[in-house]
C-alpha cells in the first residue's frame, strides 16, 4: 500500500463520517423537535420541572466531557507513538462512558420505579427516547471503542486501527455535542419553566 | 416460541392464495433453472458476494423490475374493482383487502420501483462517468443493496405470512397505531420501509463521497455531466430527509412496540407531529426520485439531438434551487390541517416557485432540440412522452397548491391523477429512456426498436386514457383510496375508461418484455460489442461495452463537459496508453449475511418473537467485527494482467 492510496482512504473515509454524523444531527434534530412540541403533553402526569434532579445530570455531563478530553488526550501527538500511552487514555474514555451509561440507567430505573414510565404521557414518550437514543449512541460507541482497542493492542498502530481510532474520537465528540443540548434544552431548561 | 405467529398467519382467501402460488411457482422455477444448469455456485461467486457496483446496479434493475410487475398488478386489480363496483354490485375485492392492495402499491413503486432504480442508475454510471474504478465503499455499497433487498423481501412475505398494512403507504397515525391497527400489516409496513430506508441513507452517503473525492483529473465541478449533478442534488435531499423517516418510523415503532404515546390520540400525543415529519421527509423523497430522472433526460437529449446541452450553467443552478425549495414545500400536503392563512399562503408560494426552475430545464431540453439533428430514438420518444405528461401533471400541481382549491381537491382523485402525472410521466420514463439508452453500455447490444417504440405508444396513450378520467371524476368529488361507489353519482363510464387504460398500460410492459427477448435473441453473441452506439458524448462511452471490472485501464483525463465527444473530434495524435498497477476490492458476502439478519431482525419484531431480534442484531455485530477486522480487503491488479484484459478482442 502506497503512502498516496492510504491518503486518499483516509480523506474518504474522514468525509463519509462526516457525512454521517450530518445525517445523525437531523436524527437527532427530528427527536429534539417531537420533544419541544410533545414537552407540554403531560396528560396530567408529572412534568418536567417535578421529575429531573440537576445534581445529578450535572456528575453525568461531567464524565461524559471528560472521556471527551480524555480521548482528545489518547490521540496527542506525544501518545500515538507509545500502544501503552493511547490503550492507557482509550480505557479511561471507556470507564468514564460506562459509568455515563450507567448514570443514565439508574436515572431512568429510577424514573419507572416511581411510576413515571414511558407510558404515562407524550412528554415522557419524548423524554426517554431523546435521551435514550442518545444513550444507545453512547453504547455502540462503547462497543467500537473496545473492539478497536483490541485490535490496536493485537495489530499495533498501523495506517487502518488510526483511522479507526480518528473515527471514533470525531463520533465520540459529536455525542458529547449532542448531549450539551440534551443538557441545556431538555435538563435545565425543563427545570427553568 | 414463535411469539404471535400461528398457524392462522398463513390463512388466505383465493386471490391472495392464487399470488402465493404463482409466487412459488416463480420461485421453483428459478430455482430448477439454477440447478439444472449448475448455476448456484455462479450466483454465489459472480453476483450475491460481488461488490462491483456494475453488477449491484444490475441486481437493483432486476429487483426493480419484479417490484414493477407486483406494483402494476396491484393498480390493474384496483382498476378492474372500480370499474365494476357500483350500485348493488360491491366487487370482487374486499374492503380490507382493497386498502392492503392500495397500500402496497405506493410502498412499491415509490420505495422499491422508485428508490430501486434511481440507485441501479447511481450505482451503473456514476463511477462510469466520473472516470473512476469503483465507488468509494465498496462494501458498503453491497450492504446498502442487500437492506434494499430485506426490506422488499418483508413486504413481499406478507403476503404469505400475516397481512400488510391497510394504512396506506405513508401509514398515519392514530389509523396506524396499535389502538386501530392491531395486527402485524403495519409492522410489516414499518420494518421494510425502515429497513430499505436504512439502506438508501448508507448509499447516499456513499456515492457523495464517490462524486466529491473520486472525479478524474480535470473534471471540476463545473464540467460534471448533467446526471451527475443531478444525482448530487439527490443525494444531499437523502442525506438530509432520511434521517428523518428512521426518526418518525422508530417513533411510530415505538407508539406500537412499548406502549408510547407519541402519535396516539390520547395521553398529550399528536397524530399531526408525524404527519408534518413524515412529509418533512415525503416531499423531499419526491424530488429524490424525480432529480435522476431530469439528470437521465439531460443526457439523452443532448446525445439524440448530437448538441451539446442548452444552458448548462442554468441547469445546475434549477438543480441547486429545487434541492432548497423541496424542503419547505411539506406542508402543502395537508393545507386542511388548519394552519392559518399565512402559514398555508407561504408553504403555497414556495411550491409554487418549484415550478420556475422546473420550467427552465424543460425550455433548457427543448432549446437543446432546436436546430439540432434529432434522431427520434425510443428514449427521445420517451423524452416527449415525459414533456406532454410531466407538464400536464406540473400545471395541476400549481393548481393544488392554492390553499381554497386544495380544500376542495384534498385527498381526491385529482390529486391521484397529478401525483401520478409526475411519477410515471417524470421518474418512470426517465428510467424507461435510461434503461433503452445504456443498455447496450452493459450488454454489448442494442434493444429492437421497433418494440420499444410500441411500448412508448402504449404507455403514453394508456396514461392518459388511465389517469385524465381521473383527473375530472376528482373534480366531481370521486376521493381516492375508495372500493365501491353508488350509481348516481354517473361515474361509472369514467372508471371504465380510465380501466381501458391501464389495460393499455399493462399492452406497454407486454411489448417491453418482447422487446427484451427478441433483442437477446436477434444478438450475435460472437460479435464484439457496440462500444458507442449512439455517437456518445460522456466518459462511459470511451471504455467496451460491458465495462471491465476496472472500469478504465488509464484514468481518463478531461478538459471540458464532453470530454468524449471532444476527444473523438480532436485532431491531437493519441497517445499509447502506460497501464500502472491498482487495487481493487475483494468480494465478500458480509454484506449479504447482513441483509438477511436484517430481514429477520424486522420478521421477528413483526412477530414479537424477541429471541430472534436479538440474536440476529447479535450477528449483525458480530459480522461487522468480522469485516472491521479484516485487513486484507483489497488485491493488486498487475499490469500484465490489465494488459491481458485490455488485449483480448
Amino acid at each position: 500500500m502506497t503512502h498516496n492510496h492510504i491518503q486518499e482512504t483516509d480523506e474518504k473515509t474522514f468525509l463519509g463520517l462526516w457525512l454521517y454524523i450530518m445525517s445523525d444531527c437531523l436524527l437527532f434534530a427530528t427527536l429534539f423537535v417531537t420533544y419541544a412540541v410533545l414537552h407540554q403533553g403531560t396528560a396530567g402526569g408529572a412534568t418536567s420541572k417535578e421529575l429531573f434532579r440537576l445534581p445529578f445530570v450535572l456528575i453525568e455531563t461531567m464524565l461524559l466531557l471528560t472521556s471527551s478530553f480524555t480521548s482528545g488526550l489518547a490521540m496527542l501527538k506525544q501518545n500515538i507513538t507509545r500502544k501503552s500511552h493511547l490503550l492507557g487514555w482509550f480505557f479511561v474514555t471507556f470507564v468514564l462512558g460506562a459509568s455515563f451509561v450507567g448514570m443514565e440507567l439508574h436515572e431512568f430505573a429510577d424514573l419507572v420505579r416511581e411510576g413515571h414510565s414511558w407510558r404515562e404521557s407524550a412528554f415522557l414518550s419524548g423524554f426517554f427516547t431523546l435521551v435514550g437514543t442518545h444513550g444507545l449512541h453512547v453504547t455502540i460507541g462503547l462497543i467500537w471503542m473496545a473492539v478497536f482497542m483490541f485490535q490496536t493492542w493485537k495489530m499495533g498502530m498501523t495506517p487502518m486501527v488510526m483511522r479507526k481510532l480518528t473515527c471514533l474520537r470525531l463520533f465520540w465528540h459529536f455525542l458529547d455535542v449532542v448531549w450539551i443540548f440534551i443538557f441545556t434544552f431538555v435538563y435545565l431548561m425543563g427545570v427553568l419553566t | 416460541m414463535f411469539g404471535k405467529l400461528t398457524l392462522d398467519a398463513f390463512r388466505h382467501d383465493m386471490i391472495e392464495m392464487g399470488a402465493n402460488i404463482g409466487m412459488g411457482l416463480g420461485l421453483l422455477f428459478v430455482m430448477a433453472l439454477l440447478t439444472y444448469h449448475k448455476r448456484w455456485k455462479w450466483l454465489w461467486k459472480e453476483w450475491i458476494t460481488s461488490v462491483d457496483p456494475k453488477k449491484i446496479g444490475i441486481m437493483y434493475f432486476s429487483i426493480v423490475i419484479l417490484m414493477v410487475v407486483k406494483g402494476v398488478i396491484d393498480a390493474v386489480m384496483m382498476r378492474a374493482q372500480l370499474m365494476f363496483a357500483v350500485g348493488e354490485a360491491g366487487g370482487y375485492l374486499g374492503a380490507a383487502h382493497y386498502q392492503q392492495i392500495f397500500t402496497a402499491h405506493g410502498v412499491t413503486m415509490i420505495f422499491f420501483v422508485g428508490m430501486g432504480s434511481i440507485f441501479a442508475i447511481m450505482n451503473l454510471l456514476v463511477p462510469l462517468q466520473i472516470g473512476a474504478r469503483d465507488v468509494a465503499f465498496p462494501f458498503l455499497n453491497a450492504t446498502s443493496f442487500w437492506l434494499f433487498l430485506a426490506g422488499g423481501l418483508l413486504m413481499v412475505v406478507s403476503l404469505t405470512i400475516g397481512n400488510y398494512s391497510a394504512a396506506g403507504w405513508v401509514g398515519y397515525p392514530p389509523l396506524s397505531g396499535l389502538k386501530y391497527s392491531p395486527d402485524v400489516g403495519v409492522d410489516y409496513w414499518i420494518w421494510s420501509v425502515q429497513i430499505a430506508g436504512i439502506g438508501s441513507l448508507l448509499s447516499a452517503i456513499n456515492f457523495l463521497v464517490t462524486i466529491i473525492k473520486m472525479r478524474c483529473p480535470g473534471m471540476t465541478f463545473k464540467n460534471m455531466p448533467m446526471l451527475i449533478w443531478a444525482i448530487f442534488g439527490s443525494l444531499i435531499l437523502i442525506i438530509f430527509a432520511f434521517p428523518i423517516l428512521t426518526a418518525s418510523l422508530a417513533m411510530l415503532t415505538l407508539d406500537r412496540l412499548m406502549d408510547m404515546h407519541f402519535f396516539t390520540a390520547e395521553l398529550g400525543g399528536s397524530p399531526m407531529m408525524y404527519i408534518n415529519l413524515i412529509w418533512a421527509w415525503g416531499h423531499p423523497e419526491v424530488y429524490i426520485l424525480v432529480l435522476p430522472a431530469f439528470g437521465v433526460f439531460s443526457e439523452v437529449v443532448s446525445a439524440y439531438s448530437k448538441k451539446a446541452l442548452f444552458g448548462y450553467t442554468s441547469m445546475v443552478w434549477s438543480i441547486v434551487t429545487i434541492t432548497f425549495l423541496s424542503f419547505i414545500v411539506w406542508l402543502h400536503h395537508f393545507f386542511t390541517m388548519g394552519a392559518g392563512g399565512t402559514v398555508n399562503a407561504f408553504f403555497g408560494i414556495m411550491t409554487m416557485l418549484i415550478a420556475v426552475p422546473t420550467g427552465v430545464k424543460i425550455f433548457n431540453w427543448i432549446f437543446t432540440m432546436y436546430r439540432g439533428r434529432v434522431d427520434f430514438k425510443t428514449p427521445m420518444i420517451w423524452f416527449l412522452g415525459f414533456v406532454l405528461i410531466f407538464t400536464t401533471g406540473g400545471m395541476t400541481g400549481m393548481l393544488l397548491s392554492i390553499a381554497p382549491a386544495d380544500f376542495q381537491l384534498h385527498n381526491g382523485l385529482f390529486l391521484v391523477a397529478h401525483f401520478h402525472s409526475m411519477v410515471i410521466g417524470g421518474v418512470l420514463f426517465g428510467v424507461f429512456a435510461a434503461f433503452a439508452y445504456w443498455f447496450p453500455k452493459f450488454t454489448g447490444f442494442t434493444l429492437n426498436e421497433k418494440y420499444g417504440r410500441y411500448a412508448c405508444y402504449c404507455w403514453i396513450g394508456g396514461f392518459l386514457i388511465a389517469f385524465m378520467p381521473l383527473y375530472a371524476l376528482g373534480l366531481m368529488g370521486a376521493t381516492r383510496r375508495l372500493n365501491y361507489y353508488d350509481a348516481s353519482t354517473g361515474w361509472q363510464p369514467l372508471f371504465i375508461v380510465a380501466g381501458i387504460g391501464a389495460a393499455l398500460i399493462s399492452l406497454g410492459i407486454l411489448f417491453q418484455v418482447i422487446q427484451v427477448i427478441k433483442s437477446i435473441k436477434d444478438h450475435n453473441f460472437q460479435e464484439k460489442g457496440v462500444r458507442d452506439p449512439w455517437d456518445g458524448r460522456t466518459l462511459e462511452w470511451s471504455t467496451t461495452s460491458p465495462p471491465p471490472v476496472y472500469n478504465f485501464a488509464v484514468l481518463p483525463e478531461v478538459k471540458g463537459k464532453d470530454p468524449f465527444w471532444e476527444e473523438k473530434h480532436s485532431t491531437e495524435p493519441k497517445k499509447q496508453p502506460k497501464y500502472e498497477p491498482f487495487l481493487l476490492p475483494h468480494n465478500t458476502s458480509i454484506g449479504f449475511f447482513i441483509g438477511v439478519l436484517s430481514f429477520l431482525i424486522g420478521f421477528a419484531l413483526t412477530w414479537d418473537i424477541l429471541w430472534l431480534a436479538i440474536a440476529s442484531t447479535v450477528g449483525i455485530i458480530i459480522f461487522m467485527i468480522v469485516r472491521l477486522s479484516n485487513q486484507e480487503t483489497e488485491y493488486e491488479m498487475s499490469v500484465s494482467e490489465i494488459q491481458q484484459i485490455e488485449n483480448t478482442p
